[in-house]
C-alpha cells in the first residue's frame, strides 16, 4: 500500500491500448505498466510520484487523477 | 556589477539533452540567462526549450559570439568536451560533471591556461550573479534562486554548491545582497581557487566584502591567506569552516573528493589559524556571517 | 585507494625499478621460511598493513636464518596494528646501505600540476626535511599535456647538487616513477627510502602508492595484475557491517545519493546532506553536545525508496533513539520526496514519525508540498528562517528531554 499517492484511471482509459502505451511512456517513475494492452498500476512505485502531471496531460481530461493522501484535498486532474 | 557573468553573457550547454541538463537549461532561461545553443553529438537540429541543439561547438561559434560553456556530459567524455570548447575559443567554462580523474582535470586546466581561458569546477554548481544571470544549476529553479539570492555587495565563493545557496540565503535574509556567487567545486584539483578569483572581485567596484565556505583538505585556504597578505587586498573576508570533527579522524574521507585530512596542514585548526593570521574573520556559525560582514565594513553602528 | 607495500613494489617492479632481493609476500610462517631459504642470507620481515607506525608497533623484524624468519613471521601475522590485521608478511633480503634518498610524485593542488620531489635525505618524513633542511630537497612540476621527458627528472635530481653516475641512475628511477604516476591515475607514488648500496646500485626499500578512486574504472587491468579486487574499498579503518549495508542501500538504486554512511556510537541517527551540509551539520550536532549514531550524505534528489531504506537502516542500529533529518537549502533535491522517504522508513520500521523524527530541517525546492506531508504526520519541521545550527540544537535538546 502506498502512503502518499494514489492514482486513479477510469475504466475506458484503462483498456485503451494507445493511451496505456502513452502512460507507460511518460511516467518518469514507472507507475504505469501494461499487461496485454490493459493498464496496471504498480503499487510499489506510487510513492515515487513526482507530481509532474505528465500522465494527466497525456490522457483525456478527467480520466487520470493523482491524489495526495496527506491531508491535501485538491486532486491533480487535467481541467480541459 | 558582478564578476564572470552578467545578463549579457552568452553561453552554450554541452550535453544539453541529458536529463539534468534539460532541467538546468529551463532554470537558467527562467532566470534570464542568454543560452545561445546546446551541443549533443548526433542530436543536431533538435531543440530544448527553444534552444537550438548542434553537433559541434564550432557550429555555434561560427554563427554567434559565445562567452561561455557549461559542460554537463558524463565523466568519460568531459575532457573531450572541454577541449572542444577551449579550441573553439570559449573563454569561460563551467564543469558540472563530477568524478573526473584528476589527471584529466589537470590537462583541462593546463590547456585553459594556454588559451587564456578560465575553468570553474569540476564538481560544481556554477555561477550566479543575482538579478543578472546564472550559469549552471546553482540556486535551482528561478523561483527558488530568487528567494535565496539577492543583488548586492558581497562576493561569495564556496567549495560546496549546497552551502553556497545556504550562505547566500542567510545573507539575503539579513538584507545583504551578493555581487556574484561562485560554486568553485569540491575536488582536489579545480579550475579556479579562491585566490584565482580574488583579483576579479578586487576589480569589481561594487564588491565590498567576501564570504567563503571552507573544508578540510588541500592548500586552497593557505593560498588565499598568502594572496591576501601579499596583495594587500582591499576586501575584508569572512570564512566559514565546516568539517571540524574531521581533525580527529585522519585518513577518513567525508564530503567531497578533496576533503580529507592527510597531514597537519589539512586540518581545520591549522587552516583557521592561517586564515586568522591573514586577517580573515572566522564565522563559527553560518548565522554569524551577516553580523561579521557588517562589522568588518563598519556598518554595525559602533 | 592505498596500496599495500607489496602491491606498490609489484607495480614498481613492472616498470623496472629494482627491489630488494627475494621480495615476496608470505601468508604463513611456513611460506616465510621458504622465502627466507631462497634468499639464503639475512632477511627483514615486514607486516603488510595500511596503517602507519608499523616499526614502532613491532611489525618489522629481522632474521638471520629461515627458522628465525618463521618465528618472526608468526609474531607479525598475529599482530594487529591500529585495528588493522596484516595482509601477510613481506620477506626481503637485508643488505648494508650506504645512503638513503627520497623520491616521490604527487599532486600540487595550487599549481594544479603533478610535482616530483627528491631528497638526498631519505627514510625520514619529507615534510620535516622540507622544513629543516630546505637545501636537501628539490621539486619539479611537469606538464600533463606534454609527454614526460627524461630531462625533467634529471633537473629534479640535479636540484640538490648531485652529479656523476648517481645523478644518471637516480634520474632514471625518478623518471620511471613519474611515468607510473601518469599511467595509473595515482595521487601518490613514493619511494622512501630509496637505498644505495656500497656497490653503487639503487633499490626501493619501501614504497607507497595511492590510486585515485575515480581512476579505478580505467585501471582494472593493472589492479587485476596486482591481485586487487576492483570492488575493494580501503578506508582508514575497515568498514563496519552497518557501513557495508549503507553502501548497499546506495548502490541498489541509481536515483540520487545516500552515500558515505559512517558509523559512530551515539544515539541520534542522522539523515543529512549534502556534502558540505553534512560536514556543517555534523559539527553543529557535536557542538551542542549531541552524540551522532552515524554520518551520511544524501543528495542529488534520492528516490523515496532510497531514503526510506537508509532511514530503516539507521533506525535498526542498536541504541538509536531518534533521527534528525537536515540539509542546507536545497535546489535539486526535493523536500517533499525526502519527507516521504523518511516518514515511510519510520513507519515501515514500526515506529511513529512524530516520535522518532526529532527535527526535519530541509528548506528549498518543493518545500510547501513537503511541509504539508510533515504536518499531516505531526513531525516537527522548520523552514529556512531556522539555521542549520539551531535545528541541530533542537534535535539534541529533544534527545536530552
Ligand atoms: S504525475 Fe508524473 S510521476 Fe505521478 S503518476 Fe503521473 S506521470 Fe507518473
Amino acid at each position: 500500500m502506498s502512503l502518499f499517492i494514489d492514482v486513479e484511471v477510469d475504466a475506458s482509459a484503462r483498456s485503451n491500448a494507445d493511451l496505456v502505451k502513452k502512460l507507460v511512456e511518460v511516467c518518469p517513475v514507472n507507475i504505469f505498466a501494461a499487461s496485454s494492452g490493459k493498464l496496471d498500476i504498480v503499487d510499489a512505485h506510487l510513492d515515487e510520484c513526482t507530481l509532474c502531471e505528465l500522465c494527466l496531460n497525456a490522457a483525456p481530461p478527467g480520466s487520470v487523477k493523482v491524489k495526495r493522501l496527506y491531508g491535501t484535498k485538491d486532486v491533480l486532474v487535467r481541467q480541459s | 556589477m558582478s564578476i564572470l557573468i552578467t545578463k549579457d553573457t552568452t553561453f552554450i550547454i554541452q550535453g544539453i539533452t541529458g536529463r539534468e541538463a534539460v532541467n538546468m537549461s529551463r532554470e537558467c532561461l527562467d532566470y534570464g540567462s542568454k543560452i545561445v545553443g546546446g551541443v549533443t553529438p548526433g542530436r543536431g537540429g533538435r531543440d530544448v526549450y527553444g534552444i537550438p541543439v548542434y553537433d559541434t561547438v564550432r557550429q555555434i561559434t561560427a554563427k554567434t559570439h559565445v562567452d561561455g560553456a557549461v559542460v554537463a556530459v558524463p565523466p568519460a567524455f568531459t575532457r573531450d568536451a572541454v577541449f572542444e570548447a577551449l579550441e573553439g575559443g570559449v573563454k569561460l567554462i563551467v564543469i558540472v560533471t563530477e568524478r573526473i580523474p584528476r589527471y584529466e582535470v589537470a590537462q583541462m586546466v593546463e590547456l585553459a591556461k594556454m588559451r587564456g581561458a578560465r575553468i570553474i569546477g569540476p564538481n560544481c554548481l556554477g555561477i550566479l550573479s543575482p538579478g543578472e544571470a546564472k550559469m549552471g544549476g546553482l540556486g535551482g529553479r528561478a523561483v527558488d534562486a530568487k528567494k535565496a539570492f539577492s543583488k548586492g555587495y558581497v562576493g561569495v565563493m564556496s567549495r560546496s554548491g549546497g552551502m553556497t545557496t545556504e550562505m547566500c540565503n542567510t545573507l539575503t535574509a539579513a538584507g545583504i545582497g551578493q555581487s556574484t556567487a561562485v560554486s568553485i567545486g569540491g575536488d582536489a584539483i579545480i579550475g579556479s581557487t579562491y585566490a584565482d578569483l580574488m583579483p576579479l572581485f578586487e576589480a569589481d567596484q561594487e564588491t565590498k566584502a567576501i564570504v567563503i565556505y571552507c573544508e578540510p583538505g588541500g592548500r586552497m585556504e593557505a593560498e588565499l591567506a598568502k594572496y591576501v597578505v601579499e596583495q594587500k587586498s582591499r576586501l575584508p573576508i569572512i570564512a566559514f569552516m565546516a568539517g571540524r570533527f574531521m581533525d580527529e579522524m585522519p585518513g577518513m574521507r567525508f564530503g567531497h573528493a578533496g576533503t580529507i585530512v592527510e597531514g597537519k596542514a589539512d586540518t581545520t585548526a591549522e587552516k583557521i589559524a592561517r586564515l586568522e593570521a591573514a586577517g580573515i574573520s572566522i564565522a563559527e556559525r553560518i548565522e554569524d556571517i551577516p553580523g561579521l560582514v557588517k562589522k568588518r565594513l563598519g556598518m554595525d553602528g559602533k | 585507494m592505498r596500496f599495500y607495500e607489496f602491491e606498490s613494489k609489484r607495480l614498481f617492479g613492472k616498470y623496472g625499478i629494482p627491489l630488494p632481493k627475494g621480495s615476496k609476500v608470505a601468508a604463513t610462517p611456513a611460506e616465510a621460511k621458504v622465502v627466507a631459504a631462497e634468499i639464503n642470507g639475512p632477511v627483514v620481515l615486514k607486516s603488510q598493513v595500511l596503517s602507519g607506525g608499523r616499526m614502532k608497533a613491532g611489525g618489522v623484524l629481522f632474521a638471520d636464518n629461515p627458522d628465525q624468519a618463521a618465528e618472526a613471521a608468526k609474531k607479525i601475522l598475529a599482530l594487529e596494528i591500529n585495528g588493522h590485521k596484516p595482509r601477510g608478511v613481506l620477506v626481503e633480503a637485508r643488505a648494508p646501505i650506504a645512503q638513503e634518498y627520497y623520491v616521490g610524485v604527487t599532486w600540487d593542488g595550487v599549481a594544479r600540476m603533478p610535482v616530483m620531489i627528491f631528497s638526498d635525505m631519505g627514510g625520514i618524513d619529507i615534510e620535516e626535511v622540507a622544513e629543516k633542511h630546505p637545501g636537501h630537497i628539490s621539486k619539479r612540476h611537469f606538464s600533463t599535456l606534454m609527454p614526460f621527458s627524461d630531462f625533467m627528472a634529471k633537473e629534479l635530481v640535479a636540484g640538490v647538487g648531485l652529479s656523476g653516475d648517481h645523478l644518471n641512475r637516480l634520474s632514471r628511477l625518478a623518471a620511471s616513477l613519474a611515468r607510473i604516476f601518469q599511467a595509473h591515475g595515482l595521487t601518490l607514488a613514493e619511494i622512501n627510502p630509496l637505498a644505495r648500496l656500497d656497490d653503487g646500485t639503487f633499490f626501493c626499500l619501501d614504497g607507497h602508492v595511492d590510486m585515485e578512486d575515480d581512476a579505478r574504472d580505467t585501471q582494472k587491468g593493472i589492479l587485476k595484475d596486482l591481485g586487487i579486487d576492483p570492488e575493494e574499498k580501503r578506508q582508514a579503518r575497515p568498514p563496519t557491517s552497518f557501513e557495508i549495508k549503507g553502501a548497499q542501500v546506495d548502490a541498489a538504486d541509481p536515483r540520487g545519493v545516500a552515500g558515505n554512511v559512517v558509523e559512530f556510537d551515539g544515539d541520534l541517527g542522522l539523515v543529512i546532506g549534502a556534502g558540505g551540509g553534512s560536514l556543517t551539520l555534523f559539527d553543529a550536532i557535536r557542538k551542542h553536545g549531541g552524540k551522532p549514531a552515524n554520518y551520511c550524505e544524501i543528495g542529488g534528489n534520492p528516490s523515496v525508496s532510497k531514503t526510506c531504506e537508509l532511514t530503516k537502516l539507521i533506525l535498526s542500529k542498536p541504541g538509536v533513539k531518534k533521527i534528525a533529518v537536515m540539509m542546507n537549502v536545497v535546489s535539486n533535491t526535493r523536500v517533499d520526496i525526502v519527507a516521504r522517504g523518511v516518514i515511510k522508513g519510520v513507519i515501515e520500521s514500526g515506529q511513529k514519525p512524530s516520535e522518532k523524527i526529532a527535527i526535519f530541517r530541509i528548506p528549498g525546492s518543493w518545500e510547501q508540498e513537503g511541509f504539508k506531508i510533515l504536518e499531516h504526520y505531526g513531525v516537527e519541521y522548520c523552514d529556512r528562517t531556522v539555521s542549520m545550527f539551531e535545528a541541530a540544537g533542537r534535535a539534541v535538546a529533544k534527545m536530552k528531554a
